[in-house]
């Protein structure tokens, strides 16, 4: 355990958090002006979310009178929770300190901590709209949350480790293999990924319409600063599956050892990986509608199953064999 | 540690003669502060064992402490000490009504008292006078309000199903017993059982305690029984009675049958995931502050089942690390309980004694007028919810990384099943972070729903230090998990002589079951992190100016002020998750549309909405037609004449005097 926890490490740890942290929008930008480019828009600038944002931190904050001191200090307690999320993931190399902070598991206690303030946030105001955001968001959390685990139980029981970092090693070391179990794994994580990040066909990230919003109605009343760290937090969630997918399942790239010209190669690789699922997730939302909301329980059990079918699939096929 | 023991005794002795509440809680306290520190003494000393002065003469009572019965003790000390400084407070409101104090104090300091004994005992009758003890006083607290006849029916319906668990917890010893030649434990122990009586005694245990600890579909008489009894008791009774239980059940199956059988884990395994789900889900349904808390226990139950039965798989199959890892994960889960749930039923009884109110639909607003209990409620739910750095995830993750370790089982059936009951605990896990998003939101966020939700006041101090106690311990257990799995560490040794299991074998900061490699979590750096980040963002935008505030009335779509009554109601809150998983409950919904007599234009609705618990219709009515019908049958013997009875005895002694030549 002791030996890459050095002051190196953690140095590096600190800055891979830092450009995690601070990338998300701009993975955000990318992903809007390819909905735009697909939708025969004009794009808005890639940095349009840098901008939005530091307009946002500028701003008056305004606070329901009805608002408790929970309301204040959700947006923080959501933002940490996240940005700790962040800093567990291997982004550019793996071995660093911040991995052996909390393995997989944790990672998705985490999300699940951000989510519950979220979701008393959302109810503190008292009006409809967040009780209603946050009963939705709870329901489709606690649905995807089995389907996530069991996913990640495939890959944990495949590379012998719950730690991401480890899981990434044996993979590499694996070479290119193809295994069914995976070919599940990735996607019912998928399925999830969606859900979870509040894409469509889920929810709608830009609707304001009451009857089918569900992240958007849990921060209606939020307002300034408060509001950017919401929709930054919100941001990084997205990068967060992005990279997790990304590295987990094409590992590729990834630096092993902390050289600068494996980091460099490091940061190009999942660069080159993130612009190619936001194609992905850019083309599924111009192609999909949104669904009802009562549809997305028949969603979350289709990623359940894969995610079944790739546990039954490592079990029969794949141990022993 | 001898006269400990015995002046736990004395003070349990003295507590029923003091009738006053201001000698009786204090006393208390004393009780639990000792059996907290004799527990620690235990857990990190030798056993201590002795035989009281007491029982018949040919059967000595002996008592003995080792490193299980220590942690238990451990736990029944603090729960008792937080309740004692809690009650005086609590009960204030009832020194003017029609209860009798003393009753409350006596039966008390019996039920505390009987759960001491029940875990100290050495031997299978004093085992049952104890466990006995603490059935019937905890009846009486569960009457305690007997005025009202649900209470009166809730009390008998515990008082059934206790008796009809320690019967064949009775049984269960008889087996035992029968095999090791005596009552003491230690012949029991030694005892070689043919693999059938071994199942026999096992399958009466795992009965009696499970219809104890509320295991599904035994648990009718919890969420009955639990939510009427006065708060505190009921933070005793959640917290620490359904505890013994499980020590109860830890004890006669790893330590006394003490070989497993892979069935048996695979059976315990699939109960508990059942409960686990079930209770959860039940729990979502209800409104009633207290019982939604009782139900939950029913799912934190079938947790701490979930790991004992994956404790039991993995040593019957000759995995003995992985089982202890097992067995650790199922008490750190159940002391995490103890000490969560009573939080959570104090603050409960700290908000029923402010509002008297007992529905969800009835309060809101409360962390603005009770903040003290409002943030130690947050965090009993932020710990129940088990989410990181909070105890109840501690134990949570451990139970989940031994369910991982199944990949090294050879069987292909159970490296299937484990992990989908794994998945069925983050899929329970899940929805109890949703059921107490709900009761927070719903109790302690939003506007007020009622005058009396309006008009509550700070409760007393007493009431405040208890939960902030018990509130601490929540954080510490969950900071630093690996201090306290370090002293549990004896715990296996002690039965039967398993390893330890290496999961503090990093130091104090990490939790590393099986080895580093494998899985690692750090609470202390977790939550450095998150403050860490919370600094710096907050210094980031406050730092530099007073930044701008500005309060106003919540938008309300122009149509004037927004009322109470247009909050998401508790039982809207749910509606998502009772209808995705509709069958699991008998629903009785009925939609009636109110409207004019003239113009037949529709002037309301009124909506009314039963949910109600399966296992009645399906189980315990059945069961009770049948008794009836029985006792129907029997009662033709019963004519009345003196000359018939008089004949059934001439009968009755013939037939025994036939017996015996």
């Amino acid at each position: 355990m002791a030996d890459y926890l050095t002051l190196q490490g953690w140095l590096l740890a600190l800055l891979q958090t830092a450009l995690f942290v601070t990338a998300a929008p701009l993975l955000v930008g990318w992903l809007r002006l390819l909905k735009a480019r697909l939708q025969n828009r004009s794009a808005p600038a890639l940095t349009q979310p840098y901008r939005d944002l530091s307009k946002l931190f500028r701003k008056e904050v305004i606070v329901a009178d009805t608002a408790s001191p929970l309301f204040r200090a959700a947006p923080y307690v959501v933002f940490s929770a996240t940005v700790v999320t962040a800093a567990v993931i291997p982004l550019l190399a793996v071995h660093l300190p911040t991995a052996a902070i909390a393995d997989v598991i944790v990672l998705v206690g985490f999300l699940a901590l951000a989510r519950f303030f979220l979701a008393l946030a959302g109810m503190d105001v008292g009006t409809a709209f967040g009780g209603m955001g946050s009963s939705r968001e709870m329901t489709i959390a606690s649905l995807a949350e089995p389907a996530m685990l069991m996913a990640i139980f495939t890959l944990t029981m495949t590379a012998q480790s719950s730690n991401i970092s480890h899981a990434i090693d044996f993979l590499l070391a694996q070479g290119l293999v193809l295994r069914p179990s995976f070919m599940f794994a990735l996607l019912a994580l998928l399925l999830v990924a969606v859900a979870e990040t509040g894409r469509i066909p889920v929810d709608n990230p830009t609707t304001h319409l009451e009857l089918t919003m569900v992240h958007e109605a849990m921060i209606l009343e939020y307002s300034g600063r408060h509001l950017a760290l919401m929709e930054w937090a919100a941001q990084l969630k997205l990068m967060i599956y992005g990279v997790l997918i990304a590295n987990i399942f094409f590992p590729w790239g990834i630096a092993v050892e902390s050289t600068p010209t494996a980091l460099l190669l490091g940061l190009a690789a999942i660069t080159g990986k993130l612009m190619l699922l936001c194609v992905v997730l850019a083309v599924a939302e111009t192609a999909l509608a949104k669904m009802r909301l009562f549809r997305v329980p028949g969603y979350l059990n289709l990623a359940f199953l894969f995610a079944l079918l790739g546990m039954l699939s490592h079990v029969i096929l794949e141990v022993g064999a | 540690m001898l006269s400990l023991l015995s002046g736990l005794v004395g003070l349990g002795a003295s507590r029923y003669r003091s009738l006053l509440r201001l000698v009786c809680f204090p006393l208390l306290g004393l009780s639990g502060l000792a059996a907290a520190t004799g527990g620690l003494l235990v857990l990190t000393g030798d056993a201590v064992a002795a035989q009281l002065p007491l029982g018949l003469p040919w059967l000595p009572w002996s008592v003995r402490v080792d490193a299980l019965s220590g942690f238990i003790l451990l736990l029944i000390g603090v729960v008792v000490f937080a309740v004692a400084v809690f009650g005086p407070g609590y009960t204030r409101e009832f020194l003017h009504g029609r209860h009798s104090l003393s009753a409350l104090g006596v039966f008390t300091g019996l039920f505390v008292a009987g759960m001491q004994l029940v875990v100290i005992a050495d031997d299978a009758f004093m085992f049952m006078v104890a466990w006995e003890l603490m059935s019937l006083s905890s009846y009486f607290l569960v009457a305690f309000q007997h005025e009202n006849a649900a209470n009166r029916r809730a009390a008998f319906l515990y008082l059934l199903m206790a008796h009809v668990g320690g019967l064949a917890i009775l049984l269960g010893y008889g087996v035992l017993a029968a095999f090791g030649g005596g009552f003491t434990f230690e012949a029991m122990r030694a005892a070689e059982l043919p693999a059938l009586w071994a199942g026999v005694a096992f399958a009466l245990a795992f009965f009696g305690f499970g219809m104890k600890a509320g295991l599904v579909p035994l648990h009718a008489w919890l969420p009955e029984a639990h939510p009427v009894a006065p708060s505190h008791i009921s933070a005793l009774m959640s917290g620490v009675m359904l505890k013994v239980a499980i020590y109860g059940f830890v004890r006669v199956t790893f330590d006394l049958i003490g070989t497993l059988q892979v069935d048996w884990g695979v059976i315990v395994l699939l109960v508990g995931s059942v409960s686990a789900l079930l209770g959860v889900l039940y729990a979502m349904q209800q409104t009633d502050i207290k019982r939604l808390l009782a139900y939950s226990s029913i799912e934190n139950v079938g947790v701490i089942f979930m790991a004992l039965g994956l404790a039991m798989i993995f040593l019957a199959s000759g995995q003995p690390l992985l089982g202890s890892l097992g067995l650790i994960a199922a008490l750190y889960h159940a002391l995490n309980h103890a000490v969560f749930k009573s939080l959570l039923f104090l603050g409960a009884g700290a908000v029923i004694q402010q509002t008297h109110q007992h529905s969800l639909e009835h309060m809101g607003g409360l962390l603005k007028r009770l903040p003290y209990t409002g943030t130690f409620f947050l965090i009993g739910c932020l710990s129940i919810a088990s989410l990181p750095p909070f105890n109840g995830f501690a134990s949570e993750w451990l139970t989940l990384q031994t369910a991982l370790q199944g990949v090294v089982l050879e069987s292909g059936v159970l490296r299937i099943v484990i992990p989908v009951t794994a998945a069925m605990l983050a899929l329970t896990a899940a929805l109890g972070a949703m059921l107490f998003v709900r009761l927070y939101g719903i109790a302690f966020l939003g506007q007020p729903r009622t005058r009396q939700a309006r008009q509550a006041h700070l409760p007393s101090f007493g009431m405040r230090a208890a939960q902030g106690l018990l509130a601490v311990l929540c954080l510490l257990l969950g900071v630093l998990p690996a201090l306290a799995i370090d002293v549990m560490g004896a715990i296996p040794q002690s039965l039967g002589g398993l390893p330890e299991p290496g999961i503090t074998g990093e130091g104090w900061l990490w939790l590393t079951p099986v080895s580093p490699a494998v899985a690692s979590y750090s609470a202390p750096l977790v939550l450095l992190g998150l403050g860490l980040t919370w600094g710096l963002f907050y210094l980031l935008l406050h730092g530099r100016k007073e930044q701008p505030l500005r309060r106003v009335h919540p938008w309300d779509c122009g149509f004037g002020p927004l009322s109470p009554r247009m909050q998401y109601t508790a039982t809207a809150f749910a509606q998502p998750v009772r209808r995705i998983f509709q069958p699991v409950w008998q629903l009785d919904e009925k939609v009636e549309r109110l409207s004019d007599d003239k113009s037949s234009q529709l002037t309301g609705l009124r909506h009314q909405l039963l949910v109600t618990d399966r296992s009645w219709g399906l189980l315990y009515e059945p069961i009770g037609r049948w008794v009836l019908r029985a006792a129907r049958r029997l009662a033709l013997l019963q004519s009345g004449n003196i000359r018939t009875y008089l004949s059934y005895s001439f009968f009755t002694l013939l037939f025994l005097l036939w017996l015996i030549t």
